[in-house]
């Protein structure tokens, strides 16, 4: 008798316990959608647009011709078929890789220029922040699919698995240490697992997003950065290989996933 | 030139919705930079909005309004396809108007 006392007790309480995560999950969906209507990533589109048009760099050239994967000039898609290999680099290169070669190939920039302030500071707009969200959003709606077919993408994805688990640092700490489990959390922000794919489609494709915390639209490439900071792992040069590599990895979970960017985000 | 204005006005009922996002700033001038050098205020201080020549809407606003500010509010006499004028003056003088057709329901 007073066992199955004890036993509703605790039912009850497991019970009320997942109620109320379920509300404080619907609540900051809420407060996710409610953002989305104001998103000041827009802005950033807006003037990514513009930038694609301007002739600049010494040829005075705009990237109206860069080939960001779909042929000379074609933005729609693009970035939904993104990372991918690329024959005239013989690389595979993400939006930011490509969109600093054809700065240098096209517009004549020099490498360091076309590589400079990729992540924007207050007072310090960057270029690459708005061309980006110009090019996400140019594929918002669509499904995601990046090729996994060609050798050097094949490789990428198994270098990018590589770095995934590989464990380093003074904290010991590896992509998976977070990423690998699911229904992990630091406070409220959930941590994704990456190479599940109901998870990697809801959340890879939400990149790049516009970050409240830091009024600015953050790209794959800050985010990775950021990740590699967190770890204190030495930082990654802009556009390497590694980035690149491990973007293939979360790609092809995400594959199938709605594109969603440029979103908002906390 | 300041950046652009993204404008939404669509009838909602008998009333026109506008939703408008500016790219600004809006710095308060309390905060410091990585020097310990007061950052200057820089915000907007004026939007009206006009349409058909006559003014709809129009605020006053000071340094606590957010970076990238979000308007949002309904007029009533608008008709789909009429224009809506949006204008911004901060306290540097930099001026922004940006116009937007009104779309049907």
């Amino acid at each position: 008798m007073f066992r199955h006392r004890l036993m509703a007790c605790m039912l009850l309480a497991a019970f009320a316990g997942a109620a109320a995560a379920q509300t404080t999950e619907q609540e900051i969906q809420r407060y996710r959608d409610m953002l989305q209507d104001d998103n000041p990533a827009e802005l950033e589109e807006l003037k990514g647009a513009e930038l694609w048009k301007t002739p600049r760099g010494p040829n005075k050239v705009s990237l109206e011709r860069c080939d960001l994967g779909m042929g000379p000039g074609v933005v729609k898609g693009a970035y939904a078929h993104l990372p991918r290999y690329f024959a005239d680099t013989d690389k595979v290169q993400d939006v930011e890789s490509r969109l600093v070669t054809c700065m240098v190939t096209l517009q004549g920039f020099p490498p360091a220029e076309a590589m400079r302030n990729p992540f924007s500071a207050p007072g310090r707009p960057s270029d690459k922040e708005a061309l980006v969200s110009y090019i996400a959003a140019q594929s918002r709606g669509m499904k995601m699919d990046a090729p996994m077919t060609h050798p050097k993408e094949i490789e990428a994805f198994q270098v990018g698995e590589r770095l995934f688990f590989r464990r380093a640092g003074p904290h010991d700490f590896s992509c998976a240490s977070c990423h690998d489990e699911k229904g992990k959390r630091i406070r409220l922000q959930d941590l994704p697992k990456l190479n599940d794919p109901v998870e990697a489609r809801r959340v890879f494709p939400t990149w790049p997003g516009y970050r409240v915390s830091q009024g600015a639209v953050r790209t794959m490439q800050h985010r990775l950065f950021d990740c590699y900071w967190q770890m204190r792992h030495p930082p990654v040069g802009y556009t390497s290989d590694a980035i690149t590599a491990l973007q293939v990895y979360m790609a092809k979970y995400a594959n199938g996933g709605d594109m969603k960017a440029p979103t908002v985000k906390r | 030139m300041p950046d652009p204005m993204r404008i939404r006005a669509s009838m909602v009922g008998d009333k026109v919705d506008v939703k408008v996002l500016m790219a600004h700033e809006m710095e308060t001038g309390l905060r410091k930079d990585a020097k310990g050098q007061a950052i200057p205020a820089h915000f907007i201080q004026n939007v009206t909005v006009t349409h058909n020549g006559k003014t709809v809407f129009s605020a006053q606003w000071g340094p606590s309004i957010s970076k990238n500010p979000f308007l949002h509010f309904r007029f009533a006499g608008g008709k789909p396809g009429e224009k809506v004028t949006i204008t911004w003056t901060d306290n540097k003088g930099e001026k922004r108007s940006d116009e937007t057709t009104i779309a049907g329901s």
